[in-house]
This record gives structure tokens, sequence and C-alpha cells, in this order.
């Protein structure tokens, strides 16, 4: 396991008392939490700070981390051989493979009070709740998404490793921004016949090529003309559902919305959302000097009639 | 491994508050005092009975790990899931505002 300084990532002296940890907590935990943060890396950031907090604000786990000794963060390093049965009430032969430095702490009391497994309570699996990025294609369709979860499993002495799960889960079509969904049961198993956890996907919509997405609706861009502008044309529209052709009226300007009905995102229960094509004037660069003589006939029918 | 249900959390499924509770982690007097404050809408309150759209699920859990994390008082959640929910709204309307624009435009903001 790889050595994590928790001081360091509070940012405070070694000696520092459990009010100055709790205020560098606090202030650290105000800027990073990620329901609240903008920050870049926000949520790592907090993960470490949720973590060097929950070992330091208790004086025993604290006390339990002080013995390991200060070494350079990040270095690979394992517990000394009486650290377990003096810190953590296991025996001397248990074997730290596959523990997670901050799991060192995390069922320290329950495992001291010797009170985990035989007939002890029956204690619920965690839930997840991941970000799930998918196309808008896969929105679309629908997906199954495969993930890897590191989920908590607990030995007779109640201490936790992280065991990797594969977890498939099936997006059905409709799945928007924003959108939440719930596995109920597909989170970490429950221990002494607690129930499992729940496993929750907060939808994502990968920014696409072409479409963007607003809830239902997805929005492209209308390259015309301007003599498909003025005379109005029909053009073909990339749609999710395949090409379509597309009439546009005569006289249509720049930023006119043109509306496919039902063409955007299907709704799990209702009419799927439209599709609009935004339509955007595109006037050639460099003109012929044919082109040139017929755009100044335009101007010069234009002045005639007004 | 089989695939299981998936729940849709929109305004289609409904969920009382016992469930709220359980899935929330929030106690049931904390779940009230949020709604009774207006931070967590309610879909029918008949009597003292609740019921929720399922998109509540997600400001639920949200409220139960603010105040975890962050140690916040019920007055402080409350604020802090009004303003996440404008916030939330804002920035569905710039999501609708920038998809008007046209690609080269949207990329250059």
């Amino acid at each position: 396991m790889k050595y994590s300084d928790y001081y360091a990532a509070l940012g405070v002296e070694r000696g520092a008392s459990a009010e100055e940890i709790k205020k560098a907590y606090r202030k650290l935990a105000h800027k990073y939490h990620p329901d609240v943060s903008k920050e870049p890396e926000a949520e790592v950031r907090f993960k470490e700070i949720a973590e060097a907090y929950q070992t330091l604000k208790d004086p025993e786990k604290r006390a339990a981390y002080d013995a390991l000794g200060q070494r350079p963060q990040g270095e690979e390093f394992r517990p000394p051989p009486d650290w377990a049965r003096q810190h953590a009430g296991g025996n001397e032969g248990f074997s730290f493979d596959d523990v997670a430095f901050g799991d060192l702490f995390s069922r320290f009391k329950t495992a001291r009070d010797g009170g985990f497994g035989a007939g002890g309570d029956s204690m619920p699996g965690q839930d997840f709740e991941i970000p799930a990025e998918i196309s808008i294609e896969d929105a679309f369709n629908g997906t199954t998404l495969e993930m890897q979860l590191a989920m908590p499993e607990y030995d007779a002495s109640g201490r936790v490793r992280r065991v990797p799960h594969k977890v498939k889960a099936r997006i059905p079509p409709g799945a928007i921004d924003g959108q939440r969904l719930r596995l109920p049961g597909k989170g970490g198993r429950g221990f002494n016949g607690g129930r499992a956890g729940d496993l929750y996907l907060d939808i994502k919509l990968k920014p696409h090529a072409v479409y963007r997405a607003a809830d239902h609706d997805l929005y492209v861009d209308l390259r015309l003309a301007p003599w498909e502008a003025a005379l109005g044309a029909s053009v073909p529209v990339q749609t999710p559902a395949g090409t379509v052709n597309l009439k546009v009226p005569p006289g249509t300007s720049s930023g006119q919305k043109l509306r496919l009905a039902g063409r955007g995102l299907p709704r799990p229960r209702d009419a799927a959302g439209d599709l609009f094509a935004v339509a955007q004037i595109v006037v050639p660069a460099q003109l012929s000097e044919r082109e040139r003589e017929l755009y100044e006939g335009l101007r010069e029918a234009r002045t005639e009639r007004t | 491994m089989n695939e299981s249900e998936v729940l849709w959390l929109d305004d289609h499924r409904v969920v009382s508050l016992t469930e709220l509770v359980e899935i929330s982690g929030l106690t049931r007097e904390e779940l009230l005092e949020l709604v009774q404050g207006g931070a967590i809408p309610v879909r029918e309150a008949q009597g003292a009975v609740y019921t929720f759209s399922a998109q509540v699920v997600g400001m639920a859990r949200t409220a139960c790990r603010l105040r975890d994390e962050l140690e916040l008082d019920m007055g402080g959640l409350a604020v802090a899931l009004r303003l996440l929910e404008r916030v939330r709204e804002l920035e569905a309307e710039l999501a609708r505002l920038r998809a008007l624009l046209p690609r080269d435009q949207a990329r250059d903001r």
C-alpha cells in the first residue's frame, strides 16, 4: 500500500489540535466538495481530504496513524508487524495485501470491539453514485455500460478489503444530461444479512460533433447558401435515426429554427423530443465575375423596389 | 451476472416519505424539516402523508452528503439545496441557449 500524509492533505502541522484539524477540514471541504465545487479535480481532492479527516478527527485512529511514523507521501510501505496487534486488534500474522491505506483505520473501532462478525449487527451494503458519460447515439438507442467498482468486503475481524467487481448496467433509451438512474441491489454486498447497496448513475452526455442536446431536444447547424435561404430548398439533415430531407421554406433567415418533430431523443414514457435545424446562411468568400454581377443585379433590383 | 431493473428517477415515479428516508440517509425529521421549509418539493400532500417525485431522490441524497461531509446544520442545508437547484436550472437554461448557437460560435465561448 502507499502511505498517505494526512496532515499534509489538510495542510496542518503534525501537532495540530483537534480544533485546528476540524477548521482546516471545513475550509477545504467547502472549497472542494464535489456537490458544490467547480474546482478541477474537486472529487479527487475531496476524497483525500475526507479520508484524512475521518482518521485524524478520531483520537484513537489518529494515534494508530501516528504510530505508523512519518513517511514521504506515496511511499510504498507495510505496517510494522506489531502494529496490527497494538492498534487494530488484529493478529500479528494478518496480511495487509490488497488493503488500501485508508481502510487501515476505517473499521478500526468495530474490529477492536470484537463485535464484528459472529452474531453482530447486520449492515447494509455501500451505495455507489457514479457519473456515466454516454454518447448521444447511446442516449438514443440505449446502451449497456460495464463498470469496474471496488466494492468493500469484510473479513471476520471486520477489516475491509476493496474487491473489484464488474457491474453491468443497461441504460434504456432516452437518458439525458442530468438524468439519474437507480439500480437497486447493484451496490456493495450487505454484511450479516444486511441488504445490498444500490448503484446510482448520473448520466452525462458527451459533446457531439453534430448534435447539441438540450433536454430531449437536439440542435444541428443547417448551413444554407444565400439562394437556398431566399428561394427555399430541400436539404438533407442528419438525425440519430438516419438522414431526412428537410424542406427549407423560401425566405429563411440565419438563426431561424426549423423543427423536425419527434426526431430528437426518445422519452421513456412521452413523445420523443424534437430536432431543430438552426439556419446559418453561408456566403461564399470568393465570388466569380458572373456571381458578382448577379449579386449587383440583386442590389439594384432591391433599390428599385424601395 | 444478471441485468437488474433500472429505475428512472424522474417525474413519472412517485416515492413515499418512508422510501425517501431509506434511500437518502436523512432521518424522517430532517426530511420533514426540509420539506416544510420548501427546500424539497412535495408532489402531493394529503394531511401529513407526503409523496414525492423520484426526481428529488438526488436532491435528498445530496442533502445527506452535505450534512455529513460539510457538517451543515438544517438551516445551512436548506439554503445550500435551494442554491444548488437554482444552479441546476441556470445550467439547463445555459445548455439550451448554447445549443442555439452555431457550432463555431459555441466553441469560442
